[in-house]
């Protein structure tokens, strides 16, 4: 490993319940991803493929292990601490989009903005920057559009300029094409891989094979463990 | 998140549902202009008692009778209970310090002048020296004399709002006015006084006392006893000791009366106890509107507090999205918290100007005056403000504790 890696996991576990009822979501996930690598995360329902999203996304702690983020250990950190993570380093798309309602599209890109307490910017220079997130989605005129009047693709594009505005260290989807016709789906993934070629580092949490297939590695879970991971051969 | 974006977000959620947010407010609005309303209206009422201490001076004695219940007394004797005419005389001439003393015996008739009846009128009788003890002034003509009083003439002098009922613009003096059966001559017309402790000057005939006793009040007892009077009037010279009047005037009345201070026939009140008495009735009133107005205050913080519940389970998952992008639970608690506050402020606004609308309004309606007391703005305010972010600590908190994920997937 002669590069820093952006993901980090060592042995991690997610234990549910007490006692003897316990049940191991993740059972000893040990796995690396290195800056720039479009990766995805598969497995039938069940395997703890959500319960790794929400570690790695740093929504939730491991009970057991050890993760480290772009060289940092996050497994200890408290609410207010990940919350500060998941500002700076960490952009989600959702596969039901998650936007804010009645709230146009440059104020949804603009709010992981408001949130950043070290954020210096003026009203006007964070408008500047979601403005040109969003052209970069190629969205340029449905700035001011609010999320019902937009498309389920418009509104995932939306989504993505979200994820991005802060510059973040990886996206992380979570089935971001569960919810779109197979047309947008391709749309998206091809803006996932736009994004890629420019740097980003991007996780993809999926049960579809056929869009794993278009990602560099594929990491596969079965019972909180790491089954498989293929190289699917592009780098 | 700076304060003024949290501000931003806080009113976009408030205006998003005007509707609701109007009613959320209502119980604040409601609260607020009660607590402004109630002050005015007593501070208005304390500025109207101050200035009938001010009219009347405090020098001023009430004689009343007062009846004896369950004592079996012959009316025969002199010691039925209650006053008469030739007490007055006797006050007047006996007891040191007074410098005026008069009576009154009422009774009610229709009346009749110039096409115009009006029904069920006050008629008092009073002596000369009335219109000085009870600080009333002539506009037109004059009051009646002693003569007029010891030969029953039959002359009237008119309160002004009856006069002007009577005879529009017209001079009334000289013209006639009948009065039950009995015709009499308007000799002069009162100047206004307006109403004084619940009773209008205005509205009310004054005649010679004796034609009052011979034609509206005749008693088989008189002959016996003397005329009753309902009232004595005696005014106390500012320099003589009020208690010392009261006593002599005590001692004289018990000896004609034959009573003892026991169980007296007749009882004296102040100028000053009628002013503490009104005060005292203010003041429960007041207190008992100021229980009103915080209780719908606390009702409308409750309100608030409810709609806040109800709003942080829907917007769960607005919640969980704000959280995934980095908002801590001190972020949503202060976004929630600004919601109510703004929410309660936005209320105790309204209720601030339907206040003092109302306090105006109803001023003028009721006739009863009203002051606005610029610290009570202060306090309805305050208190709402105080409310808001009472009631609406428990929804922020919970909206606060919300697990990202949990409110993720929340429908």
């Amino acid at each position: 490993m002669n590069k820093q890696a952006i993901i980090e996991t060592v042995d991690l576990k997610k234990i549910y319940g007490m006692g003897d009822a316990t049940v191991a979501a993740l059972n000893g996930v040990s796995i690396n991803i290195e800056p720039g690598e479009f990766v995805a995360i598969v497995g039938p329902s069940g395997s703890g493929k959500s319960t790794l999203m929400h570690i790695l996304g740093c929504l939730s702690r491991p009970t057991e292990g050890k993760y480290f983020l772009d060289g940092e250990d996050v497994s200890d950190l408290d609410n207010k601490q990940l919350a500060a993570i998941r500002n700076k380093k960490i952009g989600f798309v959702f596969q039901a989009y998650n936007l804010l309602s009645r709230t146009t599209a440059l104020r949804n890109v603009m709010l992981p903005l408001m949130y950043d307490r070290n954020d210096t910017q003026t009203a006007e220079e964070r408008e500047k920057l979601a403005r040109e997130m969003l052209e970069k989605v190629g969205l340029k005129d449905r700035i001011d559009h609010m999320p019902q009047e937009l498309s389920g693709g418009q509104q995932q594009r939306v989504a993505v300029a979200r994820a991005l505005i802060n510059n973040p260290v990886m996206i992380i989807g979570d089935e971001p094409t569960g919810n779109l016709d197979s047309h947008s789906g391709a749309d998206i993934l091809n803006l996932f891989k736009e994004i890629h070629q420019q740097g980003a580092t991007i996780i993809i949490v999926t049960h579809d094979p056929r869009i794993a297939a278009q990602t560099e590695r594929t990491i596969e879970l079965r019972d909180g463990q790491v089954e498989l991971i293929t190289h699917n051969g592009k780098s | 998140m700076k304060i003024s974006e949290v501000v931003r977000i806080s009113w976009e959620a408030i205006t998003k549902n005007k509707i609701r947010s109007l009613l959320t407010m209502l119980g604040i609005i409601i609260g607020v202009a009660a607590v402004i309303m109630v002050i005015s209206i007593s501070a208005g009422t304390e500025a109207t008692i101050n200035d009938q201490i001010t009219s009347l001076g405090s020098n001023l004695i009430f004689i009343t009778p007062s009846f004896n219940r369950g004592g079996a007394r012959s009316f025969t004797s002199n010691n039925r209970g209650g006053l008469v005419f030739s007490d007055a005389a006797a006050i007047d001439q006996q007891v040191v310090g007074v410098t005026g003393v008069t009576v009154e015996q009422g009774a009610t008739e229709t009346i009749k002048a110039n096409g115009v009846t009006l029904t069920s009128i006050e008629i008092l009788g009073t002596t000369p020296d009335f219109p000085t003890v009870r600080d009333m002034k002539m506009a037109n003509g004059s009051y009646f004399t002693q003569n007029a009083v010891d030969l029953k003439q039959g002359v009237v002098v008119l309160g002004s709002t009856l006069a002007t009922q009577l005879f529009g613009t017209t001079d009334p003096v000289g013209q006639y006015v009948n009065v039950g059966n009995f015709q009499l001559a308007v000799i002069g017309v009162l100047a206004p006084k307006g109403a004084v402790g619940g009773v209008d000057y205005d509205a009310r005939l004054y005649l010679p006392i004796t034609v009052v006793f011979q034609k509206f009040t005749p008693s088989q007892f008189a002959r016996f006893r003397g005329n009753d009077v309902r009232l004595i009037y005696v005014k106390v010279d500012p320099k003589a000791k009020l208690n010392d009047v009261i006593l002599q005037i005590q001692l004289l009345l018990y000896k004609r009366h034959n009573v003892t201070a026991s169980s007296p026939d007749f009882s004296i009140t102040t100028q000053q106890d009628i002013i503490a008495t009104q005060e005292s009735t203010t003041a429960a009133f007041r207190s008992l509107l100021a229980w009103v107005a915080g209780v719908s205050l606390l009702v409308g913080g409750i309100g608030i507090m409810n709609i806040m519940l109800v709003s942080v389970t829907e917007r769960t998952r607005e919640i969980g999205i704000r959280q995934s992008i980095g908002a801590t639970s001190d972020d949503i608690r202060v976004q929630f918290l600004m919601e109510a506050l703004l929410l309660s402020a936005l209320g105790g606004l309204i209720g601030l100007f339907v206040g003092l609308g109302g306090s105006v309004v109803f001023g003028s309606v009721s006739g009863m005056r009203t002051v606005i007391v610029p610290s009570s703005v202060l306090l309805a305010f305050g208190s709402a403000a105080i409310v808001g972010i009472f009631f609406g600590y428990y929804p922020a908190s919970k909206a606060a504790q919300l697990d990202p994920i949990e409110a993720l997937r929340f429908e």
